[in-house]
């Protein structure tokens, strides 16, 4: 009984999606830690953020409650824990293909391998639109916390990269 | 409860800072030098008030426990005054020109590294797991900070007087981290060492000459005696939730 409920639980979360990055549901971003359904009708999701900043965090909070509250769920609680801290290399491989069609290049490189030299980028890049390898760097910063900005060197679109980390 | 002051002090102390350094580079937003870095500086700016939320939360969970009080992270931020923040005073310092502000990220990105890397380890897991989640964030900082050192450094000659300026005016605003204050729970004084260190690294790099050593620090901070610019940041940060307290998007 509490496994279907928390399956159906999981199927619910899907259909929520990261406010900045639409085509992504929190379970392909790696955020949904684990659903606990006690024996209760209680229900405890517990999220953990991507970056200490995400502004999307308490949309998020606030698009489970909903969605579960319209599902005929009550007693819900949402609990935010930081350890294990979120990397990148959580993100499901349907996320990156998913990312990809969308128009931003997924993560490439395993967290632990972030480049800490200096002047150095993560080069090889695919371009998401003609798939070019041959792009560079604009800036490490972009237009959210997680993502760097980069342009395609052959067909010259400039395109967001989610940053590993 | 000596000890639970002190951690409580603590958390203070680290979210204080992030959130005065925050509030200082925030004032970029829409004034960076070209639109990219604009971005950037914005971008670190972000990570930096999220830093301090996760201290904030902490600080009042604990505080609420310990004595039954109703704090919350917009209570710290937005209702202690001057004297009760205990921030870095490098963090309250004017943002001055580029190089000003560049120097001093990249001067607290370099104790944030080493600090955090040593909080990761703490026994305490709460500020174990900030310390873990903020270091890559840290690290992507420092980064950016130190590449643009060395190209104001070794840049034009407009660009290199205004980080040697930039260089002059804070450095005395440096040796603050080292010095602990009665409650700090992390001691800082063995990272000196690795600070001066990567610092070194990075302004040979950039071709600045490295300041004389045992020069007067200036101190304070984190014990809440500011400089004259803290009233004013907190001012206007806190003005419109003490108008209206409570006050939400």
């Amino acid at each position: 009984m509490n496994n279907n409920r928390q399956a159906h639980i999981y199927e619910i979360l899907e259909t929520i999606s990261d406010p900045e990055i639409p085509v992504l549901s929190i379970l392909d971003l790696g955020i949904v830690r684990d659903v606990i359904c006690s024996n209760h009708d209680a229900i405890e999701i517990i999220i953990t953020p991507t970056y200490s900043g995400c502004p999307a965090m308490d949309a998020i909070a606030f698009d489970i409650k909903l969605k579960l509250l319209e599902a005929g769920y009550q007693h819900i609680t949402i609990t935010y824990t930081l350890s294990p801290a979120w990397s990148t290399d959580w993100m499901s491989e349907a996320g990156k293909q998913k990312l990809k069609a969308y128009g931003i290049a997924p993560p490439q490189t395993l967290s632990s391998r972030i480049n800490k030299m200096l002047f150095e980028t993560e080069e090889n890049i695919e371009c998401p639109r003609c798939h070019s390898t041959n792009t560079q760097l604009l800036s490490t910063f972009g237009s959210t916390a997680c993502k760097s900005l980069y342009q395609c060197i052959d067909c010259k679109e400039p395109f967001d990269y989610f940053k590993c980390h | 409860m000596m000890n639970e002051n002190k951690l409580v002090s603590s958390t203070l102390q680290l979210a204080d800072s992030a959130l005065i350094l925050g509030q200082r580079n925030a004032a970029w937003c829409a004034h960076g030098p070209i639109l990219e870095q604009d971005i950037a500086i914005t971008n670190i700016t972000l990570d930096l008030i999220g830093q301090a939320r996760n201290f904030y939360q902490y600080a009042a969970k604990l505080m609420n426990e310990a004595d039954n009080k109703n704090e919350t992270e917009d209570t710290l931020a937005y209702f202690r005054n001057e004297r009760d923040f205990k921030n870095y005073l490098i963090c309250e310092l004017p943002n001055g020109d580029w190089a000003q502000t560049i120097l001093r990220q990249f001067f607290l990105s370099t104790f944030q590294s080493l600090l955090f890397e040593k909080m990761m380890q703490s026994s305490d897991t709460q500020l174990a797991a900030i310390a873990t989640k903020s270091i890559k964030e840290i690290q992507y900082h420092l980064k950016w900070s130190s590449e643009w050192v060395i190209r104001l450094g070794d840049g034009t000659e407009e660009s290199r007087n205004r980080i040697l300026a930039a260089v002059d005016y804070l450095w005395m605003y440096t040796g603050e981290f080292f010095i602990p204050a009665a409650y700090e729970i992390f001691n800082a004084a063995d990272l000196q060492q690795d600070w001066l260190h990567h610092v070194a690294i990075v302004f040979e790099e950039a071709t600045i000459p490295f300041p004389a050593e045992n020069q007067f620090m200036q101190t304070g901070g984190k014990t809440g005696m500011h400089t004259e610019h803290l009233g004013f940041i907190i001012a206007e940060m806190q003005s419109l939730q003490r108008a209206y307290p409570g006050a939400e998007w």
